[in-house]
């Protein structure tokens, strides 16, 4: 795989609220390589979706970035770009598609239209060039029958043909980066089938790289090259796809596998991670995971764990990796995905 | 797993619903569904969104009135039902609802919100009897004696959803209808949740019907399952027979599309897409039974086709 295109370097952001400041991002840190996809995975708080909204700089105003963090993209550190330089990288070179299509569509303007703005305004066509690109890109996401339609309204349309004109928007500007923020959450399976297929051939044919975020383990295994498993604001676990499904090493990634029943899962058999993500307003002292961690020693709860290096590509934070720690028994699902690393990408000798 | 003895607790027979009857936009929602689900058992719904689940479940508990067809309720037609009947049905029959914090009433306090149940089912006055029932509630859904006093508000997704089925349970139903229960849950807290309908449905006999998109935890927790496709019910059987043999191509394409969290797999796998055009040839189709409990809405034809495939 080539550079990384974006590098964000120990990215902290705070929101002041009536109620203290509240530290959503606590020191994150990733590459995106041009031409992959890099899911990033967590639950509603664990900062995902506010690690997205900084590289785009739409967090609200009462978001501070710390003065130390970094977000690396060409010759650009995003963090001290000013408003006015923000038009000449959002939705031309970052664009995003947002979970809710309907919210993220203008009701007053025609599809067509709204398809055809960002190859306007930011690569310079003419607006009769512009129809005619937005035409092709209509069809190039699989809007059937897309000449009759490029004058429709949004709620004319149902939400699988709604993100996909979500899509064709973001791709208009030929960005290098596309992120999208949980695209398939309110769709059906067949349509969430259809819409990830188009996303992973427009990557293909574009060899943009994309953020995927999403709470969705299925849909990671369908997408990513690269996972980062994030937790009360901090990334936990980051790998390869098949390093953090069949090899994973920090006791959440194993809660969230072991919670999330396949097809095949016996009843009795899921376990449920205990208690809720802890208040970011108050974050506890030592690793954020360990008052739900049945397999927390007793340093999570004075000190965070740094990071671990598994392999080249692949590093958790959490004390269980250090040479001192005890030996456990992961949960018996982890087992199973553990034995299938060993026999499938464990070199013999 | 049903035996042949088994009571039916609710009884579908040729269920059709049509919206806007009469007018231009009229929408069959509903197309001749008929299904059993005998006492203690999970009976899992799958389907699209506008299949028809939710207003199934609806129609179920009596908000909406069907055009034909007849819903059985321990023996008793819930479509004439009056009112001494309906009121007792309405105690029998509880909704979980798929967004907590829009279910329970923001002004109240759980221990209020739990009594409102108890006035319901005629629980006595007594105010020692009542705290103590209200503390049984939460102690049984995982709660403790300091979330009485508070307001919905205070409490997380999954906290929230759980104040929801201890309402359910405070009139002490026999059937809960849990419609889309976890979908707006944390993925951390939606194991915690099932695994307590789960708990609840053993210690209490009670018996559910599990509507829900996500096909891999209807698959876990249910005991047959009945599949919905444009208000008509084209499968139904055991979870194991609806899932690991499928008939029905619409169910095949359905299952095709379930992500799984397996790289390998999953990169391996491709969709079958489904062709419903077949579906209104106008030839008649009947719930065909493949194998013991296992139906299909086919002709004779298709049935034997389905099989062979099978096979």
């Amino acid at each position: 795989m080539a550079a990384p295109i974006l590098q964000v370097k120990e990215l902290a952001v705070s929101f002041q609220t009536y109620a203290g400041v509240v530290s959503a991002i606590r020191g994150v840190s990733f590459d995106l390589m041009a031409g992959e996809t890099l899911a990033i995975v967590g639950e509603s708080g664990s900062g995902k979706s506010v690690t997205t909204k900084t590289l785009l700089g739409l967090n609200a105003p009462n978001a501070t970035v710390a003065d130390s963090s970094q977000i690396l993209f060409g010759d650009q550190d995003l963090t001290q770009l000013k408003a006015g330089a923000w038009d000449q990288v959002r939705g031309a070179k970052i664009a995003m598609v947002f979970q809710d299509p309907m919210t993220s569509l203008d009701p007053t303007m025609t599809i067509g239209q709204q398809i055809a703005e960002p190859m306007v305004k930011h690569l310079g066509k003419s607006a009769k060039a512009a129809q005619e690109s937005a035409l092709a890109l209509m069809e190039g996401v699989g809007i059937p029958d897309a000449a009759e339609h490029l004058h429709d309204y949004p709620h004319q349309w149902s939400g699988g043909m709604r993100q996909r004109a979500v899509i064709a928007i973001a791709l208009a500007a030929e960005p290098d980066i596309l992120i999208a923020d949980e695209p398939t959450t309110a769709l059906d399976v067949t349509i969430q089938a259809q819409i990830l297929n188009v996303l992973k051939e427009e990557q293909k044919k574009r060899g943009m790289a994309m953020i995927f975020i999403t709470h969705d383990l299925g849909v990671v295994a369908d997408v990513a090259d690269r996972v980062a498993v994030m937790y009360a604001g901090k990334i936990v676990e980051k790998g390869l796809v098949n390093e953090i499904f069949y090899n994973p090493k920090h006791p959440y990634t194993w809660g969230l596998l072991a919670s999330m029943p396949t097809t095949s899962t016996a009843l009795g058999t899921l376990q449920a991670i205990p208690g809720t993500p802890p208040d970011l307003l108050h974050p506890p002292k030592g690793d954020a995971f360990a008052n739900r961690n049945a397999y927390a020693l007793a340093i999570d709860h004075e000190l965070e764990p740094p990071f671990f290096n598994i392999s080249n590509t692949h590093a958790a934070a959490s004390w269980l990796l250090d040479s001192r720690a005890p030996a456990v028994t992961p949960p018996l699902a982890i087992q199973q995905r553990q034995a299938f690393w060993q026999e499938h990408f464990v070199q013999e000798g | 797993m049903v035996d042949a003895h088994a009571k039916k607790q609710v009884a579908l027979q040729d269920l059709t619903l049509t919206f806007n009857q009469g007018k231009k936009n009229a929408k069959v929602a509903l197309d001749h569904v008929s299904f059993d689900i005998y006492e203690g058992e999970t009976f899992g719904l799958v389907g699209e969104s506008g299949s028809g689940k939710t207003t199934l479940g609806r129609t179920l508990l009596k908000l909406y009135q069907p055009d034909q067809g007849q819903i059985l309720f321990d023996g008793q037609d819930v479509t004439a039902m009056k009112k001494k009947e309906l009121a007792q049905f309405r105690q029998d029959a509880q909704m979980i609802f798929q967004d907590p914090q829009a279910s329970l009433d923001g002004r109240l306090t759980v221990a209020s919100i739990l009594e409102e149940g108890l006035d319901e089912a005629g629980f006595p006055k007594d105010k020692q009897k009542r705290r103590q029932k209200v503390l049984d509630l939460l102690d049984l859904v995982g709660l403790n004696e300091d979330h009485a006093s508070r307001y919905p508000h205070e409490f997380s997704g999954g906290q929230k959803q759980r104040i929801g089925i201890a309402r359910a349970l405070a009139v002490e139903p026999k059937f809960i209808i849990a419609d889309e229960p976890i979908s707006a849950l944390d993925v951390s807290v939606q194991a915690q949740v099932v695994n307590l309908l789960a708990k609840l449905q053993k210690e209490q006999q009670l018996t559910y019907l599990f509507i829900a998109h996500d096909l891999a935890m209807v698959k876990y927790l249910s005991d047959r399952i009945g599949v919905l496709h444009w208000g008509k019910l084209v499968e139904l059987g055991t979870a194991d027979q609806v899932y690991h043999h499928p008939l029905h191509p619409y169910t095949k394409s359905l299952l095709s599309a379930v992500p799984e969290p397996d790289p390998v797999k999953e990169k391996a796998h491709h969709i079958q897409p489904y062709d419903a055009s077949f579906e209104q040839d106008g030839q008649p189709r009947t719930m065909v039974a493949v194998e013991e409990g296992h139906f299909v809405l086919a002709t004779e034809a298709e049935a034997k086709r389905y099989q062979s495939e099978q096979a």
